[in-house]
């Protein structure tokens, strides 16, 4: 025997499940009145500072089907690299945003705006990104991505630096289709599989 | 302090992401290993939200959905725990969100077309901040079990899906509380993605007579862990930084 560690053990993730729409994105399930304020429905506000951008995109699943029931939220800091809370934060960017995949075509649509460098705690800065969380039915523990941006310089960034098959970044970084839109496909499975992380 | 690097998830607790018992996750699941890294502030921080978002009902699941005018059909219910993190440490003022079917085991969602009929009286849904000590209620009814396409013939545990926020992103979880006593939790193809039977427990909500309020509902008491934060004394700055 040895002495009691003390510490606790995470609770064990599952599904979402195909109905996680009505508890985190009530107005899209069809239950626009269940919260007066619902949350996450945009990660800015009308005046926020910097450049605001579109991204599109779906989720394939391994088959190469554009899932209609995946839901994602993101986390990201203002323009300046500031998170909401933290001193000199934009107020008109919340950061946090619950989209979901079209029951019908599958495309899912963010509109925020670009998110500046932060600095991880050693000091090195990492290139602009937008994090994700996606969950769905058949997702037994939530997914974690990033969204980095094909017109920055993301050449020191350590989290794309460590991945070791370099042809894989390319499944991270959103590509320019016009003035502040830009397209950002997810892969779960195969072909192109995106970088999920677990940080 | 405790403000360093999130603790690395252990995988070894959670559920097999491609478990072909539960068919959908095997084309949802991903092929390659995940990343693994320290985490970095877009992990250790995260959305916040204020009490005054929230509506008096917004925790009531028996009143909420026709906003105190009429009561759900069930049997009624208290949901009530704390949300700790690995150290033990109360997660105070964090969103908790649930939703469920109805008694009958009916969704109120456009997807939902089970033979059981929607209670004009149940949305489903409800939200609460947990307090100073990380504590969290809900009142709601006990969900029905509902049949699902998977094999011939699976059908859901009663069940509550909740999502916890925490402080940070990198904490983020949804899980789902399953009912002490209800035999189909050990049927269940979703239940069993988690494949140390310790673990599923640790869903697996007990009957809370002390809780329970006489006349009134029953309690079922449900804890959820959170991911901690490392020491950040000590840390070792990289080689050449
Ligand atoms: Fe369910």
């Amino acid at each position: 025997m040895v002495q009691k560690l003390d510490m606790l053990q995470e609770t064990p993730s599952q599904t979402a499940g195909p109905y996680v729409h009505i508890g985190m994105m009530p107005t899209y399930a069809g239950n626009a009145e269940t919260f007066d304020d619902e949350f996450g429905t945009s990660p800015i506000a009308e005046g926020a500072q910097g450049d605001v951008i579109e991204i599109t995109g779906s989720v394939y699943d391994g088959t190469g089907w554009a899932m209609r029931d995946a839901l994602i939220e993101s986390w990201q800091p203002d323009a300046q690299g500031k998170f909401a809370g933290q001193d000199g934060a934009d107020p008109k960017v919340s950061g946090f945003c619950r989209f979901a995949a079209d029951a019908e075509s599958g495309e899912f649509r963010l509109r925020t705006v670009k998110p500046g460098r932060v600095a991880t705690s050693d000091g090195t800065l990492q290139a602009p990104h937008i994090a994700l969380w996606i969950v769905a039915r058949g997702i037994n523990i939530g997914l974690q991505t990033r969204i980095y941006f094909e017109d920055e310089d993301n050449s020191t960034d350590p989290i794309l630096a460590r991945i070791e098959q370099r042809p894989r970044v390319d499944t991270l970084i959103a590509k320019k289709t016009g003035p502040g839109q830009y397209r950002f496909d997810i892969r779960l499975q195969g072909d192109g599989e995106t970088v999920f992380l677990d940080m | 302090m405790l403000d360093g690097p999130l603790i690395p998830r252990n995988r070894a607790i959670h559920p097999d992401p491609y478990d072909p018992g539960y068919k959908t996750s095997v084309t949802r699941s991903p092929n390659l290993p995940l990343l693994s890294m320290d985490s970095t502030p877009s992990e250790e921080t995260g959305p916040r939200f204020g009490h005054a978002r929230f509506g008096a009902l917004d925790n009531n699941l028996i009143l909420n959905w026709t906003r105190g005018a009429a009561p759900a059909v069930g049997e009624r219910i208290l949901m009530h725990g704390r949300v700790l993190d690995e150290h033990g440490r109360a997660v105070p003022d964090t969103l908790v969100e649930i939703w469920q079917a109805n008694a009958g085991g009916r969704y109120r969602h456009k997807k939902d077309g089970y033979l059981a009929p929607l209670d004009p009286n149940f949305g489903g849904c409800g939200r609460t901040l947990t307090d100073a000590q990380g504590r969290y209620q809900f009142l709601t009814i006990r969900p029905g079990a509902y049949p699902w396409p998977n094999r011939g013939n699976d059908w859901r545990p009663m069940h509550i899906h909740i999502s916890v926020f925490g402080h940070s992103f990198g904490q983020r979880l949804i899980t789902q509380m399953y009912f002490e006593g209800d035999p189909l939790i050990p049927m269940c193809p979703i239940a069993a993605t988690i494949k140390d039977r310790a673990q599923l427990d640790r869903l697996v909500a007990p009957l809370d007579m002390a809780a329970s309020k006489p006349l009134d509902y029953l309690a079922y008491k449900f804890d959820i862990v959170l991911r901690g934060r490392r020491q950040s004394m000590f840390e070792n700055k990289p080689e050449g930084m």
